[in-house]
């Protein structure tokens, strides 16, 4: 009897065969230009399906992640009157973007188990280190991560900002601040459906700083020598010809 | 309009930049200040990291104070054997501060280290300026009050290794120079700043100089020390942001150019106190942010970034 009862559970479970998604972003290749303001990226789709519409409702949930850093996060406390960095948390890894985007809350339409198993929510985006023992309350770094990132726009949480009509064609918009990181950007769009993932996405999005930046942070990093002779002739330049060009207006 | 800092990697107002830049070079101009010490905190409030403030400000000051070294060295009016002994002091120092500055970074204590050290030369700076020319406007009003005697001798000048200094008239240890320059060197690399504040009084008042060789010996210190200083940040850490750099230079010498004539049909000890107030703001708004508990008691930084 027990056996049938799993059985049952475990055909129930299964995801709903015949439907895929395809997906298309408005661009492949953001450019971190001089003026980078930031950048909205369209990411729109369909779900191709061979057989009629299965029962019970459809969701999407579209997640951008950006290069994971590892990251030390700090908390200050009240030393001889003046604020200071006293305790830190290391982070194995953490997006330094991470936008998620779905039709309906997470928790209503993800199971614990899924969210677990494609790391969806930002939550489990993030790899936290082993914790010292001595730690209090490890959670609150963890926590201060992600409402830290948020409030840099870094962090984006959108329930019900992804519009799907008729259960096939969905769209949504993600916002890139300016602040962000260069690197590649994986974009996954999840089919959803009674908890569970039936079908997944996968693209990527190019982040590149433009030519002139891009050699300015590789030669700054790579023979900063070279890089430190460029700044300083730089400044010698501006410095003395900015006063030459005044004096000879004069 | 935004401009991207590949270094700092995040973008900033340009015309904020061209402003903070040109109205520290007016101010430059019309004091005859260096800036730096402006410049590095007016960066840190519109967001630009403390780290890449401070390299990037003391590339800033290489372009400000390289056209002055060169006018006073076509005038004569440097004393290079002083010069010399102020800049070996000078190297040490940058040496010493660089160390610090990267060992602070690795302690994540490096913000608190610069906003520390600015509240409290900024304090002593803006407190000894108003001050100074509080008394200025007292004698100009009553020409009867007794005049400062400007050269003494004091115990630190007869230190062993004495030296003959012609330019300026002085025959003193080498000591003293050596190690005001080490001051001097310290400060630029861990605040940014050329150090000209700290070097000019010490100079007049400690070494004892005739102020004719002062501020050209100071800028021929400056100017090295800031070079030496710049070639050390990009070097060991990277924080040097070329982009940033431009913009404030750009504004920087536009800005000291205005800044000289305006000064010229100005009061000066007017205009003095208008720079002490400032000075003492900069340094209440950071004591105010130390002092004052965050909105968010977190930070995070990234190992090898800013």
């Amino acid at each position: 009897m027990r056996v049938l009862v799993i059985i049952l559970l475990m055909l129930a479970a299964l995801p709903a065969r015949g439907e895929e998604v395809i997906a298309g972003l408005s661009q492949n290749r953001v450019s971190l230009t001089v003026n980078f303001e930031g950048s909205e990226i369209l990411i729109y789709g369909a779900v191709r399906r061979d057989g009629p519409l299965p029962e019970g409702p459809l969701d999407v949930v579209i997640s951008v992640e950006g290069p994971p850093l590892p990251a030390v996060i700090w908390r200050k406390a009240r030393r001889a009157g003046i604020w200071v960095n006293t305790e830190s948390q290391e982070v194995r890894a953490a997006p330094s973007y991470y936008a998620v985007a779905s039709t309906a809350p997470l928790r209503d339409i993800l199971s614990p188990d899924a969210d677990l198993t494609h790391r969806i929510s930002t939550r489990l985006a993030i790899f936290e280190a082993r914790t010292a023992p001595e730690a209090r309350d490890p959670a609150a770094f963890t926590e201060a991560l992600i409402r830290i990132r948020e409030d840099e726009g870094l962090y984006q949480s959108r329930e019900n900002a992804v519009a799907l009509e008729r259960d096939t064609l969905f769209s949504t918009r993600m916002t890139l601040p300016k602040n962000i990181v260069e690197g590649r950007y994986a974009a996954r769009v999840f089919l959803v459906r009674e908890g569970d993932v039936i079908d997944v996405f996968e693209t990527v999005i190019d982040v590149q700083k433009a030519v002139l930046e891009r050699w300015l942070f590789n030669l700054a990093y790579q023979q900063p020598f070279l890089y430190g002779l460029l700044a300083l002739g730089l400044a010698v330049f501006f410095g003395w010809g900015a006063s030459a060009a005044f004096r000879l207006m004069r | 309009m935004q401009i991207y800092l590949p270094i700092a990697e995040t973008s900033v107002n340009a015309f904020t930049l061209l402003g903070v830049g040109g109205g520290v070079g007016m101010l430059s101009g019309m004091f005859g200040v260096g800036g730096g010490f402006l410049i590095t905190p007016l960066l840190f409030f519109i967001g630009v990291p403390p780290a890449v403030a401070v390299a990037t400000g003391v590339n800033q000051v290489v372009a400000s104070s390289i056209s002055g070294v060169l006018a006073h060295l076509k005038r004569k009016t440097v004393d290079l054997r002083m010069g010399l002994v102020l800049l070996l002091g000078g190297l040490i120092g940058s040496v010493i501060g660089i160390w610090f500055f990267n060992l602070m970074q690795r302690l994540g204590q490096i913000d608190l280290i610069v906003q520390l050290s600015y509240v409290i030369f900024l304090g002593i700076i803006g407190a000894l300026m108003f001050n100074e020319s509080l008394r200025a406007i007292l004698r100009s009003k009553n020409p009867n009050a007794p005049r400062r005697k400007l050269h003494t001798h004091i115990w630190l000048h007869n230190l062993p290794f004495k030296m003959k200094f012609r330019a300026s008239g002085l025959y003193i240890s080498v000591f003293p120079p050596l190690l005001v320059g080490v001051g001097v060197g310290i400060l630029a690399a861990v605040m940014g700043v050329g150090g000209g504040f700290v070097l000019v009084p010490a100079m007049i008042y400690l070494l004892g100089m005739p102020t004719k060789v002062v501020i050209g010996t100071s800028l021929f210190q400056v100017t090295f020390v800031a070079a030496f200083t710049t070639m050390a940040h990009a070097v060991t850490n990277q924080s040097v942001d070329v982009m940033l750099a431009i913009f404030l230079i750009l504004g920087g010498v536009v800005g000291a150019q205005i800044g000289t004539r305006v000064g010229l049909r100005l009061k000066a000890e007017q205009l003095r106190i208008l720079l002490a107030l400032l000075v003492l703001a900069v340094c209440a708004k950071i004591a105010f942010d130390l002092l004052w508990t965050p909105s968010e008691l977190y930070s995070i930084t990234i190992p090898g970034r800013f």
